[in-house]
């Protein structure tokens, strides 16, 4: 009897520590680490919080204020970090005797930091390729190791990494803030730019095969609506948000049930999630209010124009052209300059889409870059230089990852060389 | 926190500029160290002698032996610093790009270590 009492209260222990986790962990790291900017030193300390709280909580009952609780005891393990190295259940009642003395204050509403350790996490004096990362560990609680099977590196290397990040932010001053208002734009921008990193590493891996990158299109999308809450009045924020929702509303039509790949023109829209679509929709009319267009908001436009078309089945091209103009405009790259090719093919036939795309001929950049290859050898194949397509889908195939989306690739240059051929 | 803005830049660049040009170059570093006074930051600041005056001393086998050079092979020098005391790396930054040196060579950032008697902080 009071064996699964007490078994009762370690699992309602553990499920309000664990939501404590999922919910607050970037908050309380974000005030511990707020002063000394000293990462590392604030994890530990709130892991050894965690850990007094599973040993505390399931006797002495879960506190009033969770957040606070632990706030108080990883406060005090942090300030006496640097003396005491005492592990497992000594730590664990040590701790737990200082929470009873927890003063009643604190026990309101603990102020929300975690703007700030955002913009922290991805400071440009940070390597581009670890912000992401530190961003999904430091605020989300992410392990090394889960992050690592994300990014496809292994885990040592990854923790080496996010240790030298959270050395360079406290070792350099890398500060706790939101950025001036004439610095804001470009910081932020790397804010979104982390976030929409996590998304397309998890978007990646359609089937869930791989469920540490499958629920890392669920973290981001936490992080982006984070952000609308934390900043309302940033237009790009919202684009980001409707960008991530118009992706996700269409995820699982991205196959069928047999496990194939579905392009776009072929997914059936009733299976699509309408109330993301909707929300996504909300989203982007809230930020088209402000006026200041950019980079996110044009993107997420564009998903909002491909979703117009496939649910009305009234061409847009032209439209969508226009809006890989504007993006163009402001955020040039080959990637954007592919997407504008297609649509441009869509509207002005294959040979105007090929012609644009000529002056990439060359560039580095696309030589590695599937979706260039694949893109140019439906294009190619619909303008009748079969040849050439063929020697495009062969490079498309073979730079492909996914094997779903190579067997289609592999079905469509099957079509076209025996189509030839008869 | 304390940092130590590191100027390096191309030594012979002041040879190739016209007198006018080379008087609006020192009026500029002596604006920004003024500028740097005035907001009270600035903790020191000096220009170095062109590398080719440099010498290095080393123990080898507990005697010293002593240099000529080093002579880099890389075409930017250390040419001077600024001490600044500012209260973050975005201040520190934000300073480093005012710097003339950001606009003939390249600046950088170093945060001094602030507590001498640590042990360097393990990774």
């Amino acid at each position: 009897m009071s064996q699964s009492a007490s078994g009762g209260a370690d699992a309602a222990a553990q499920s309000l520590a664990e939501g404590v986790a999922r919910r607050s962990y970037g908050k309380l790291v974000a005030l511990l680490a707020m002063r000394t900017r000293d990462v590392a030193a604030a994890e530990d300390a709130l892991a050894d919080a965690f850990a007094a709280a599973l040993a505390a909580w399931p006797a002495r009952g879960c506190p009033a204020n969770p957040e606070a609780w632990l706030m108080t005891v990883a406060r005090r393990r942090a300030i006496d970090g640097a003396r005491h190295h005492r592990v497992g259940d000594e730590l664990a009642n040590q701790l737990a005797l200082l929470a009873d003395e927890i003063d009643e204050r604190e026990a309101g509403a603990l102020p929300d930091r975690r703007l700030a350790l955002l913009f922290a996490c991805t400071h440009p004096a940070l390597d581009a390729a670890i912000r992401t990362p530190l961003m999904l560990q430091v605020v989300l609680g992410l392990e090394a190791k889960t992050i690592a099977s994300a990014f496809l590196t292994s885990p040592a290397a990854m923790s080496k990494r996010l240790a030298r990040a959270k050395n360079k932010i406290r070792e350099a001053g890398i500060p706790f803030g939101v950025p001036e208002r004439e610095e804001l734009p470009a910081r932020l921008a790397a804010v979104l730019e982390a976030v929409y990193a996590a998304y397309a590493e998890g978007w990646t891996d359609p089937l869930g095969g791989d469920s540490g990158r499958r629920n890392l299109t669920g973290e981001a999308l936490y992080l982006a609506q984070l952000l609308v809450e934390l900043l309302p009045d940033e237009p790009e924020t919202l684009g980001l948000l409707a960008l991530m929702l118009y992706a996700h509303a269409r995820c699982d039509a991205r196959r069928d049930a047999a496990g194939e790949y579905v392009p776009l023109s072929a997914q059936d829209a009733a299976t699509w999630n309408l109330p993301m679509i909707d929300a996504a929709n909300a989203l982007l009319r809230r930020a088209s209010a402000f006026d200041a267009i950019g980079r996110f908001q044009l993107e997420a436009a564009l998903q909002s124009a491909h979703v117009y078309r496939c649910l009305t089945h009234r061409p847009n091209w032209g439209e969508i052209v226009q809006l890989y103009d504007a993006l163009l405009a402001i955020a040039a790259s080959p990637v954007v300059a592919v997407n504008r090719a297609l649509a441009l093919a869509e509207r002005d036939g294959p040979q105007a889409a090929l012609d644009a795309l000529a002056p990439y001929a060359d560039d580095p950049r696309l030589a590695d870059y599937q979706p260039y290859w694949a893109a140019r050898a439906e294009l190619l194949a619909r303008a009748g230089a079969t040849d050439e397509a063929l020697g495009a889908y062969d490079l498309a195939i073979g730079l492909e990852r996914d094997p779903a989306v190579r067997r289609f690739l592999q079905r469509k240059r099957m079509a076209l060389s025996s189509s030839t051929l008869g | 926190m304390h940092y130590l803005l590191m100027i390096y830049s191309e030594e012979n660049g002041w040879g190739r500029m016209t007198d006018s040009e080379r008087q609006q170059g020192v009026a500029a570093y002596h604006a920004y160290t003024e500028s740097l006074s005035k907001a009270g930051v600035l903790q020191g600041a000096n220009r170095l002698q062109f590398s080719n005056t440099a010498t290095t001393v080393r123990l080898v086998d507990g005697k010293p032996q002593v240099l000529d050079g080093p002579f880099s092979d890389s075409k930017e020098q250390l040419a001077g610093y600024y001490l600044i005391d500012v209260p973050n790396l975005d201040a520190a930054l934000s300073w480093a790009s005012r710097c003339p040196g950001a606009g003939h060579g390249v600046i950088e950032v170093r945060p001094v270590w602030a507590a001498p008697y640590d042990a360097p902080a393990s990774a």
